[in-house]
């Protein structure tokens, strides 16, 4: 449903995060444009000591003991540390915007919680009993963990929301921040995604559902959207955060908008647990959605997609078409909906899971500040059932002039489906 | 066996700067957890489940209440 024409314009003024490919947005945004692959082979013995099948994924290029308090670490969940560090540098990149605590509302999402919080005190129980557990465990594991982190480290009283939607998050958390704006519950929101869950159990889990890439001889080419050999994910981690303004906000402290945050739409699949409805029809809805809240005249500048395409051998296809089918609706042909440039960045991140969404927002806002469209690597040979405009290898030019959309997916397990349009501002 | 106090405050001290970052010149005897030294209840059940684990003794529960003091705790610890 488009958004009442009295809902006042949201814009981004902020940037905060820490990826497999860098400690913050820049250096991100430098490793993406240069094709860089953020994954890695475990060192560790997982895969002898239990038979880890894929022993390798995208950890965090600059640790978080680099940045954190020994205080703040020992007292927080690696996802709520994550959380921290992307919010704490999006809100200096928004100029630490002073604003009316209660005026100020977190959404920071993730897609597991304390995952590593909750095992290690199970060990603990067995291992030693009950009373060793230490009395911060239930607060470090919970999931609206990373929300609290940030909404205490920012003294934000607006209120702080953790939605859980797997793999969709992150993106929720953009779509939640977004309509407590629309609803004039906030002026400002910090939201994000943060995901620390590299773990034996999630890496043979995933596997078992044969929705991880077992490309353990190859880790750095193993993520492959799109190519017609891919076989699965790459389990990243890190963190995203953006703050969110409403633009009467922004404009009276003399903020400058990185982006327009110009639409936002969600659906459900309503299909089956883990695999998407394979007619599309669940995340053409939310791409509908997030482009018909942009209004017409921001969706017909719509050049770019950061796509969700996390290289599963159903889901990038399944994906690619419901693009060209949202795409065509704004752009009025299905030739100019193919015509599109697509990016995969999960190529060079992984999967971020409840994270990605909010990353890959940051890279779609920074594809339209440098006017470059970010490559997707490891495509051997690209699968001839995608029919859209994908960039390979090297970054792509967008229109040099003019105003530009670009639209963010992001999709979870259990069928929800998120969509974002960003516009430059203007 | 008794634990001997310096070895049980020095313990102690070393657990309550790595749990909250209070410098080691702040923390004595006479110093009060809460009052002195800002420790809030669930900050002192973790140093006192970490002090457990560390000096192998029981804090039981209803002894926690009369553990005001540094020297409160030196003295349950080191007579445990």
């Amino acid at each position: 449903m488009p958004m009442a024409s009295a809902s006042p314009m949201i814009v981004v003024t902020g940037l905060g995060a820490t990826t497999p490919l860098g400690g913050d947005v820049e250096s991100t945004w430098r490793a993406v444009l240069a094709g860089q692959s953020g994954v890695n082979a475990l060192d560790n013995s997982w895969a002898e000591d239990y038979g880890v099948v894929a022993n390798f994924a995208a950890t965090l290029k600059v640790s978080a003991d680099a940045v954190l308090s020994p205080q703040e670490q020992r007292r927080s969940d690696p996802s709520a540390q994550y959380a921290l560090i992307a919010a704490r540098q999006a809100w200096a990149d928004a100029g630490a915007p002073a604003t009316r605590p209660e005026r100020l509302a977190v959404v920071m999402a993730t897609g597991i919680g304390g995952l590593h919080t909750m095992l290690g005190a199970w060990d603990t129980v067995r291992e030693r009993g009950a009373r060793r557990l230490l009395p911060l465990t239930v607060p470090m594991l919970m999931p609206n963990s990373p929300a609290a982190a940030v909404a205490i480290d920012l003294s934000a009283r607006g209120g702080a929301h953790a939605p859980v939607s797997a793999c969709a998050s992150g993106a929720e958390a953009v779509v939640t921040g977004a309509r407590l704006i629309e609803l004039g519950l906030a002026d400002v929101v910090v939201a994000g995604g943060a995901e620390a869950a590299i773990h034996p159990l999630t890496l043979g889990a995933f596997a078992r559902m044969r929705a991880l890439s077992t490309r353990s001889d190859s880790p750095q080419t193993a993520s492959r959207p799109y190519c017609v050999t891919r076989d699965g994910f790459v389990m990243g981690e890190g963190a995203g955060a953006l703050v969110l303004e409403s633009a009467a906000h922004a404009e009276a402290r003399g903020a400058a908008a990185k982006a327009v945050l110009a639409g936002v739409g969600s659906s459900s699949d309503a299909y089956d647990v883990a695999p998407p409805d394979p007619t599309g029809q669940g995340q053409l809805r939310a791409m509908r959605a997030a482009l018909a809240a942009a209004g017409p005249a921001v969706a017909a500048n719509l050049a770019h997609v950061n796509a969700h395409a996390t290289a599963t051998p159903a889901g990038d296809v399944v994906e690619a078409k419901a693009i060209v089918a949202a795409l065509a609706e704004v752009l009025g042909t299905a030739a100019a909906a193919r015509s599109v440039p697509v990016s995969a960045t999960k190529s060079m991140t992984g999967h971020l899971l409840g994270a990605a969404g909010a990353v890959e927002s940051i890279l779609a806002i920074l594809a339209l500040r440098d006017r470059l469209a970010p490559p997707t690597i490891n495509i051997q040979e690209l699968d001839p059932q995608v029919p859209c405009q994908v960039v390979r290898d090297r970054p792509r030019p967008l229109p040099p002039a003019g105003p530009l959309a670009a639209l963010n997916n992001a999709f979870g397990f259990g069928g929800h489906n998120m969509a974002l349009v960003f516009a430059t501002p203007s | 066996m008794a634990l001997d106090k310096n070895d049980v405050l020095e313990g102690l001290t070393e657990i309550i700067v790595e749990e909250t970052g209070i410098d080691a010149d702040q923390i004595a005897l006479d110093k009060s957890f809460a009052d002195d030294l800002d420790i809030d209840s669930l900050s002192m059940m973790t140093i006192l489940a970490l002090a457990e684990d560390r000096f192998d003794v029981e804090i039981p529960d209803d002894a926690v209440a009369g553990l005001t003091t540094l020297a409160d705790a030196v003295d349950h610890i080191a007579g445990a």
